[in-house]
């Protein structure tokens, strides 16, 4: 019934997950880059899919919703750390966690 | 009696471990009875089978006691077999080794590590019975090194002096040398026979090697390194004269009657392997006549007198290297059995003079003794004769001439061989005449202090008859012909033919062997007592006052191994002291180090940076796996 | 059904970029929201409308008002939209954005130049059939999706709970060397 190139698919999980990668590369509020971790993982997702369908296997799509489940899971935990950070530091700002020295 | 066999090694160690465990606690006469009386009972041991050997006369016992490892097809055994041979050296050992030990209780009387020495003497006879009962060569290497361990532990006895730390290191290093060598000789030996028991190895080698085979060769000079190291023979001589830095006792036990013989044994218990590479059984014979005659100008100069008979020793086993040497092997043990009485005997009584003196080891302060201290006199005296070979009347005459006889009659023998042992004997007799008048005769010039009780005296003179009647269980055939000792020996050691032409004039060799003795009395009394002005005029030439001071420090063999060993060693390791091959591993730590400090500035908890640092590396693995 | 592909994806792009451009994070959020639902058209042309169901629901449904509540909890104002604006300078985005340039023509350099592309006609593989795997061969799977979930509520519940004043240790020693 589709008639879209894998290629393009794929290309197109790259460039999403390239976005995700420069916002979590040139932001730095928290909440932003859990944002972009988003959208790499939703990416990552996207690539899975393409190859589920490419090769008519259903594990392709169960590795999105594994993702899926993950992603859910990271932001409420990402969420709760966020709001500790901030009640903490009074800030968002992630460089101004370094004193953790992590 | 034959099942008792294992007590003859058992006892003495079991006198060991007793002494080592309770040494601390019990009281001095309960010490010397553990320590004299495990000797004892081994001695008596030894005896009674003795009797029952000469009795039966079979060819061997063998006594399995248990088996001690199995590795991959090899299976050595805890086994004792007596033959001939070996009941020689154990009634030697036990014996001769029991009456030392009597008189050390008297000798250590006022010593304070009285445990100590009773321990390491324990196990050093019982070491050195394992080393001649041993049924295959891994458990004789096991005696070998126990009694090399106890030659060290007991020249070391006064730790606290460090020179005796040091004769002690060093007579355990060279003879280490050997035992490599020997160590070496017996993987060969497994390598070719797939076993290391000695009578297997012994009647299989003829079919393996022809005579003069190449391997035969190889074990048998091997074999000789091992032999040459424990026995103080040239090139390995040089620990024995600075050994006699342990106790007396020590001295007459270990480095003089048995322990220092082991090569003597080694050889002549592998007397096929020997046969076989016609070589190395003429290497043998050279061997011992080089050592008998530079030890033998050694002695004369030395001043010590436990110097004096520890080179007086190392010309003596040269004798039995010569005798082994030209074939002439129950010659060689004759000679071995006579020497543990008499050199036994003259440490005994040089100790006896020392304890008198104060440790007075000096002959040049002794003198005048005859009078003070007859008993020591006369059997020293005796000693002396035997071991100067003094015709008739002593045991050494005998065996000496035994030995100078097939030096030049027997198949092996040569003219040379013979004049060596001849000039040896003359240069004896002066030497020992020369000890026997600088310390008994002349001026007193110690006072004595402690003169010797019955312990000491009662082994004296025990040595002293054995020293004289010794001989007469082997007489040359025209004078006697008894040949006990010889027959005895028979089934274990191939008997030796005189050649025939030679035959006829052998009295005129004795004679010539008798005279060569007394004139070497004669001589020595001539410069000692008589007219000690020409040993005044000697004194003044100066190449006589060189070669003394080159004979003294024992032909410059300490001297040529300091500078061809030692020194380019401690050189080397001194240079090594800076770690200049460390150098390029504390290189590599010091670079992982400068790594690690650059890096760890990269841990700045800036998260971005992190992610930052990820995503370089891994466009730097795509472009590499892409492109490269 | 292939111009819908194109166009979807053209929006996911769009919008992403979008995103991650904005300074007023609900604004980045609203486009975010966009975004998702654009994957969502993709996956549905590509043949999974069932996984493009589950992108909305909880991508843009769940995950999304989770943000959305939290941003709400930090009380935003127009201050913090300045501040994202003075970190946001060109001198920052540069150099990232030029690298993960380069990663990308490096992706598209192995998907378009490793060999020529056979269109072969993409056969959607039905809801049915996941099940049937999800509950068969990746039970265990399915299970630890249960634990983990199980974890991030429990972490959830534990970091975001308000204590009375903890200061972290760190943080303590600050304060006290201030």
């Amino acid at each position: 019934m589709s008639t879209a190139s894998m290629e393009a698919a794929l290309l197109l999980a790259g460039i999403l997950f390239m976005l995700g990668l420069i916002s979590v590369l040139i932001r730095r509020n928290i909440i932003f880059m859990l944002i972009s971790v988003e959208i790499m993982l939703n990416a990552a997702g996207l690539a899975f899919i393409v190859a589920g369908t490419r090769w008519v296997q259903p594990d392709g799509q169960i590795m999105f919703i594994f993702i899926l489940t993950m992603a859910a899971a990271e932001v409420s935990v990402g969420l709760a750390l966020i709001l500790q950070i901030y009640h903490q530091l009074k800030t968002l700002n992630s460089d101004a966690a370094n004193i953790m020295k992590g | 009696m034959e099942n008792l066999l294992w007590l003859i090694p058992a006892l003495p160690f079991l006198g060991a471990i007793l002494l080592v465990l309770f040494g601390g606690r019990l009281p001095k006469s309960l010490l010397s009875l553990i320590g004299v009386g495990s000797v004892g009972v081994s001695a008596l041991v030894t005896i009674l089978l003795g009797f029952e050997f000469l009795a039966e006369r079979p060819l061997y016992y063998q006594q399995e006691v248990w088996q001690w490892f199995s590795v991959a097809g090899f299976t050595p055994s805890v086994a004792f077999h007596v033959d001939a041979l070996s009941m020689v050296f154990i009634f030697v050992i036990t014996f001769v080794g029991f009456l030392i030990h009597l008189y050390a209780t008297a000798y250590m009387a006022d010593e304070a590590d009285f445990a100590r020495f009773f321990a390491c003497m324990n196990l050093f006879v019982g070491s050195m019975l394992v080393l001649v009962l041993a049924d295959n060569l891994l458990l004789l290497y096991l005696g070998w090194e126990g009694v090399g361990l106890c030659s060290y532990l007991l020249i070391g006895f006064w730790y606290k002096e460090p020179a005796n730390g040091y004769a002690a290191r060093k007579a355990f290093i060279i003879t280490r040398i050997g035992d490599t060598a020997m160590a070496i000789g017996l993987f060969l030996l497994f390598q070719l026979f797939g076993t290391l028991n000695i009578q297997t190895i012994l009647s299989d080698a003829p079919q393996v090697w022809p005579v003069g085979a190449e391997g035969a060769l190889l074990v048998a000079l091997l074999l000789l390194g091992g032999a040459v190291g424990k026995s103080g023979q040239l090139p390995l001589q040089t620990w024995l004269p600075d050994a006699m830095a342990g106790p007396t006792p020590v001295s007459a036990l270990i480095h003089a009657a048995t322990m220092v013989t082991a090569g003597v044994y080694l050889i002549a218990r592998m007397n096929v392997v020997f046969e076989l590479a016609p070589l190395a059984q003429l290497l043998v014979a050279v061997v011992g006549a080089a050592t008998l005659l530079i030890a033998g100008f050694s002695a004369l100069t030395q001043y010590d007198l436990k110097r004096v008979l520890a080179y007086s020793t190392i010309s003596q086993i040269g004798y039995m290297f010569l005798a082994l040497g030209v074939g002439a092997w129950s010659a060689g043990i004759f000679h071995f059995m006579i020497h543990a009485f008499f050199k036994a005997l003259l440490f005994l009584c040089a100790g006896a003079i020392i304890l008198a003196l104060h440790h007075e080891q000096d002959m040049r302060h002794m003198g005048g003794l005859r009078k003070s201290m007859p008993v020591v006199f006369w059997t020293f005296l005796i000693g002396a004769g035997s071991l100067a070979a003094l015709p008739l009347i002593t045991a050494g005459f005998y065996s000496k001439d035994q030995i100078l006889w097939y030096a030049l009659a027997g198949e092996n023998g040569n003219v040379w061989l013979y004049a060596a042992g001849l000039a040896g004997a003359f240069v004896t007799s002066i030497y020992t005449f020369r000890m026997v008048f600088l310390t008994f005769y002349g001026p007193a010039k110690t006072h004595v202090s402690h003169p010797p009780g019955k312990l000491i005296t009662i082994p004296l003179i025990l040595l002293a008859i054995l020293s004289l009647v010794g001989g007469f269980i082997e007489l040359p055939h025209n004078f006697g012909h008894l040949v006990l000792f010889s027959e005895l020996l028979q089934p274990v050691l191939p008997a030796i033919e005189a050649s025939a032409s030679l035959a006829a004039n052998e009295w005129l060799f004795q004679l010539l062997a008798a005279v060569v003795s007394l004139g070497g009395v004669f001589v020595a009394y001539l410069f000692y007592i008589k007219s000690p002005y020409l040993l005044h005029r000697l004194m003044h030439n100066g190449l006589a006052v060189r070669l003394q001071q080159f004979w003294f420090a024992g032909w410059g063999f300490d001297a040529l191994y300091d500078n061809l060993f030692v020194r380019p060693y401690v050189f080397l390791a001194n240079l090594n002291k800076r770690d200049i091959i460390d150098s390029f591993y504390t290189g590599l730590a010091r670079t992982a180090e400068g790594f690690h400090v650059m890096l760890s500035q990269s841990q700045n908890g800036v998260l971005r940076s992190y992610v930052m640092g990820i995503v370089v590396g891994a466009i730097m693995i795509l472009t590499i796996s892409l492109f490269l | 059904m292939e111009l819908t592909f194109y166009i979807a994806a053209a929006v996911a792009i769009l919008s992403t970029i979008m995103v991650i451009t904005r300074y007023n994070m609900i604004h980045a959020l609203l486009y975010l929201v966009v975004s998702f639902m654009a994957v969502a058209v993709v996956f549905f042309t590509l043949g999974a409308p069932f996984m493009a169901a589950l992108e909305i629901i909880i991508y843009a449904g769940a995950i999304v008002v989770l943000i959305i509540f939290v941003i709400m909890m930090l009380n935003m104002i127009q201050e913090d939209v300045q501040r994202e604006k003075e970190w946001l300078k060109p001198s920052v985005w540069v150099g990232p954005a030029l690298l993960s340039a380069v990663l990308l023509a490096e992706l598209a350099y192995i998907l378009l130049g490793a060999n020529p592309s056979q269109t072969e006609a993409l056969v959607a593989v039905d809801a049915k059939l996941v099940g049937l795997a999800l509950f068969g061969p990746y039970l265990l799977g399915v299970q630890l999706c249960g634990i983990l979930l199980m974890a991030g509520i429990v972490g959830a519940y534990h970091l975001g709970r308000q204590k009375k004043k903890v200061i972290h240790r760190f943080l303590q020693e600050r304060s006290a060397a201030a």
